[in-house]
């Protein structure tokens, strides 16, 4: 057996794990969809004294979508559930797209939202595109609950603001405005190795073709999922001009990320990616926003 | 701590009742206690694929899984693929095209590639690229192993159009 003795428990409902939590605090693993906590105690590179396993919680997995508000995801959905749902696809495309760039489909059928959120891997999808989104993640302990913004969420390498007795339950996006547009993209040694660089930009695009709220974050540009605003600001107010998009690529690149070397890469070449994709995310937004006005300009 | 937990489980279509300790990991459950030792263990910890099994149909890593979590659910392994001594078409066609050479990671590529091609009957090479890229071959017999799929994908397909006869559209 490879991992350190633990006492395994399988609450029945939500109510109870919070319980189990509040009683035994840091000493306790959650145990979500094990993708990263298992290889961790395999390692013993932890070896909790409680694993408190989630899978048994159907309450916390669903994916809702509900007319103006947005999309409500239960911390235990899957990614498997993700990629396959049509909710999902309709009306939080770039989360659609970014799913199968997580590790391959035997990792995806188990893993979850919930999990990667909590798990705060800089390298992870989830975190850096549910920022992008503007969502927010509801945590409960068993004598409270509260809503975290994502970009207020994630505060370093593997560490969030949540406490050792509080549990993710839900995650909520906001329904795009008319003229949101997206991009997506991320650059990996191989498909479902740890990525070098991601990023995913939003933004509006105006009926006038300017753009507005656009939002630039990085996955593995620093040690949390990191924004660059003023790259972001940027664009605001102004056409979208392949100009436009290379300074702020410029400056999202070179000025407000921190990306670190390892073996994989150096920190230079994460910006050199970074400048490159940053580009092509803001093109594919401009793309799929000036699509999206026309449609509704010939709907009018 | 070592406290045991009752399981009831399904494993290859037979039901299996046993106490286990909760921080045996499914793959160690599979080949020490059920003796089922086509389920080979490669890295332990998620990245060679080597362990893959079906978990209630869909491929998962039993190396990261717990023992404890296959209570109430449905495990597939590799000695599940065969139906009354027959090779599934899947082995079949690795047998065929030579895609396995020790055969070391052989189970894991199998028990990913069977639910890929239910999902994909007819895949192009680069999609099964894709498919097995969280499969590592140490013989590095990739193209082997890429040849038997398409091939299985095929004769699945040849299989799958004479049974429907003449309501075949492809």
């Amino acid at each position: 057996m490879k991992p350190a003795p633990f006492e395994y428990m399988a609450p029945e409902s939500v109510d109870a794990a919070l319980q189990l939590k509040a009683r035994h605090g840091a000493g306790a693993q959650w145990l979500a969809g094990g993708q990263s906590l298992i290889p961790s105690l395999n390692f013993r590179c932890l070896k909790p004294d409680y694993v408190i396993d989630l899978n048994g919680l159907r309450e916390l997995s669903y994916i809702r979508f509900e007319s103006g508000q947005g999309v409500r995801l239960g911390g235990m959905t899957r990614y498997h559930e993700l990629e396959h749902s049509d909710v999902i696809r309709q009306h939080a495309p770039m989360m659609h797209d970014a799913i199968p760039y997580i590790a391959h489909d035997a990792i995806r059928s188990r893993g979850t939202l919930g999990g990667s959120l909590a798990y705060a891997d800089p390298a992870a999808e989830l975190p850096t595109v549910t920022t992008a989104l503007r969502a927010r993640y509801l945590l409960r302990s068993e004598s409270s609950e509260r809503w975290v913004q994502a970009e207020d969420f994630f505060v370093g390498m593997f560490q969030t603001v949540m406490q050792p007795d509080e549990l993710l339950i839900e995650v909520e996006i906001p329904l795009p405005k008319a003229g949101a547009a997206w991009g997506f993209i991320e650059r990996s040694r191989r498909h479902g190795d740890r990525v070098l660089m991601g990023v995913a930009a939003t933004l509006t695009l105006q009926p006038d073709g300017t753009c507005a709220d656009a939002r630039l974050v990085y996955q593995n540009g620093a040690p949390a999922p990191r924004l660059a605003p003023q790259a972001a600001a940027s664009l605001n107010g102004k056409a979208l001009t392949d100009e436009h998009i290379v300074a702020a690529a410029k400056q999202a690149a070179y000025e407000e990320i921190d990306p670190e070397s390892d073996v994989h890469a150096s920190s230079a070449f994460r910006r050199q990616l970074a400048f490159e994709l940053t580009q092509r995310a803001l093109r594919d937004a401009r793309e799929r926003g000036t699509a999206a006005i026309s449609e509704e300009g010939a709907g009018a | 701590m070592s406290e045991l937990h009752t399981i009831q489980t399904n494993i290859n279509g037979k039901p299996v009742e046993a106490s286990v300790p909760g921080r045996l990991l499914l793959s160690d459950f599979i080949r020490e206690e059920l003796r089922l030792t086509g389920t080979h263990v490669g890295c332990e910890h998620g990245v060679c694929g080597a362990c893959t099994i079906l978990y209630d149909g869909l491929p998962s890593r039993s190396c990261l899984m717990l023992a404890v979590q296959a209570d109430g659910h449905e495990i597939v392994t590799v000695e599940g693929l065969a139906s009354n001594g027959e090779l599934h078409p899947l082995q079949e066609a690795f047998k065929a095209k030579h895609g396995l050479q020790c055969g070391y990671c052989t189970p894991g590529f199998l028990m990913t590639l069977v639910p890929f091609l239910a999902e994909h009957p007819d895949p192009d090479e680069a999609t099964v690229r894709d498919a097995i890229s969280g499969n590592l071959c140490r013989c590095t017999g990739y193209q082997s192993i890429v040849d038997a799929t398409l091939l299985a994908a095929r004769q699945m397909r040849e299989k799958a159009g004479a049974v429907d006869g003449s309501e075949a559209t492809s």
